[in-house]
């Protein structure tokens, strides 16, 4: 499993569209914090990450995606899944090779965004005033979403041999389990189960661990969702229909 | 008995794609899987690499069911699958690497180094996949078919599309690789499989139309080539036997 999960790695950056994508990621977060006026710290008046942690998830709907979409569908197109699949490796050491690879990647290109911890950290009025905490949650937070985003995207590769397919099928699926459930919670001919429907999408459950409170049943979703969709993975290879 | 097959039959929806077939293959020999396009060459050799799951029948490799022992199954065999898909953005040693690590291989620079030299590779070994010639990349897919000493080596097509002068240094590597292990290879080429096999197979629309030692086959007819058999037994005017 540790090998496919380098080789993984290694092949999403042997491309040069790898440093575009992380690149955006970086170039929109730090855009969102420091320059655009609504969201914007030294605009803010106090310091704080709220608006990083706000857009992450939106941006993570692309970014994952796009590290993903390659990961199985090319090796069914180009048919290397079969050079894979016919070693001494069970499919459930392919998939998770592929999963934690992908995980890492989002992981690597999430790391540059301490920096703005540590600027904001400096920058506030009276030195360090701002909330550890709360910043540890959100990264928890985005951490467990990634983790979900990581499992749709696989999915979605794994679905067809086709990368825009897979980006795009992963993109939907991403934004709809993200916000779709709360927003269908806020129809008025469904405010009887509001608290339900809202409860099955994930912006809820992220946005409680984002406060900072580790809640055991957010993180039974988070896993849960992730095991469900590893689970379609492995019933979709699993039938080497391509 | 390396390679015993019993009924075996897979069917894709409707389509038979083979259908109840049976033979053996033994080590120390070559045997030529012979048959046109869609005749089930390929489906069988998935399903004895354990690729794909068989519809019924039974079949073992050096013992283990591939179904049941699939991953003790591709311990011991070497594959290289139809149209000998690769990684050209890996140097070829590091795809070598990269199949010697799943393996778990313990001396695995010696090994690198061993297949490399047996396949001739040694003058493009600094290379990545992609930029290798057609020939050269069917020789990475050989090293990687055999890095980990396989006892059974199936190889699907392992010649196609090689000019003569590749062709004859990859059928000598077949022929040496078969002297002390159980070789499947399939081929379109007559001649081929004349000069390198020592048992035939001949399946045709997924049914086995012949199968014997490549010399007993000649006496049954007598003073006709291996390609007048083949068309004999698998034209669209063949007679059932
Ligand atoms: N994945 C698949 N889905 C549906 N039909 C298939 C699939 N793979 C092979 N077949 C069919 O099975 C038959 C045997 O194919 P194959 O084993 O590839 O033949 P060969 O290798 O002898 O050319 C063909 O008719 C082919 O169309
Ligand atoms: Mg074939």
């Amino acid at each position: 499993m540790l090998t496919i999960l380098r080789k993984e790695i290694a092949a999403f950056f042997s491309s040069l569209v790898a440093y575009i994508i992380v690149g955006i990621f970086l170039a929109a977060t730090g855009l969102f914090l420091w320059v655009f006026p609504d969201s914007a710290v030294l605009d803010y008046g106090y310091a704080g990450l709220d608006s990083l942690f706000d857009i992450a998830p939106y941006l993570f709907m692309f970014l994952i995606p796009a590290v993903t979409m390659r990961s199985i569908a090319e090796e069914k197109k180009e048919g290397t899944f079969e050079l894979l699949a016919t070693r001494p490796l069970t499919d459930w050491q392919i998939i998770l090779g592929k999963y934690f690879g992908s995980l890492a990647i989002v992981l690597m290109a999430m790391a540059p965004t301490l920096i703005y911890y540590f600027t904001v950290y400096e920058l506030g009025a009276t030195r360090g005033n701002v909330d550890t905490g709360a910043v540890i949650g959100s990264y928890t937070g985005l951490f467990l979403l990634g983790g979900i985003f990581v499992a749709i995207g696989i999915l979605a590769s794994a679905v067809t041999s086709n990368q825009v397919v897979a980006f795009t099928i992963a993109v939907f699926l991403s934004f709809f389990l993200f916000s779709g459930f709360d927003s269908l919670s806020r129809l008025v001919s469904l405010q009887q189960a509001d608290t339900l429907i809202a409860a099955i999408g994930i912006m809820e459950h992220y946005q409680s661990v984002s406060r900072g409170v580790l809640d055991t049943r957010d993180l039974v979703y988070f896993a849960s969702f992730t095991l469900f969709f590893l689970v379609i993975t492995k019933t979709v290879l699993g039938g080497r229909k391509w | 008995m390396s390679i015993a097959v019993e009924h075996l039959t897979k069917l894709f929806g409707q389509q038979k794609a083979i259908d109840s077939i049976s033979f053996r293959a033994e080590p120390g020999k070559v045997m030529g899987f012979l048959g046109p396009n869609g005749a089930g060459k390929s489906t069988t050799m998935r399903i004895l690499t354990s690729f794909i799951p068989q519809t019924s029948g039974r079949a073992t490799v050096c013992g283990f069911d591939v179904a049941r022992e699939a991953l003790e199954v591709r311990r011991v065999v070497g594959y290289l699958p139809e149209h000998n898909p690769l990684y050209p953005e890996l140097y070829v040693k590091e795809s070598l690497g990269f199949v010697a690590n799943i393996h778990g291989l313990q001396n695995k620079r010696q090994r690198i180094s061993d297949v490399i030299g047996l396949t001739g590779l040694g003058d493009e070994q600094h290379k990545k996949i992609g930029q290798l010639s057609k020939g050269y990349r069917q020789r990475v897919g050989l090293a990687q078919a055999i890095i980990h000493d396989p006892k059974v080596l199936i190889l699907d097509e392992p010649t196609s599309g090689l000019d003569p002068n590749q062709l004859s240094g990859i059928r000598k590597l077949i022929r040496d690789l078969g002297a002390s292990r159980t070789v499947v290879f399939s081929t379109h080429i007559m001649q081929e499989a004349e000069a390198v096999c020592d048992h035939i197979v001949i399946i045709n629309k997924g049914n086995i139309v012949a199968d014997d030692a490549l010399s007993s086959l000649r006496g049954v007819h007598p003073g006709r080539t291996l390609e007048e058999i083949f068309i004999s037994l698998t034209g669209s005017n063949a007679i059932a036997h």
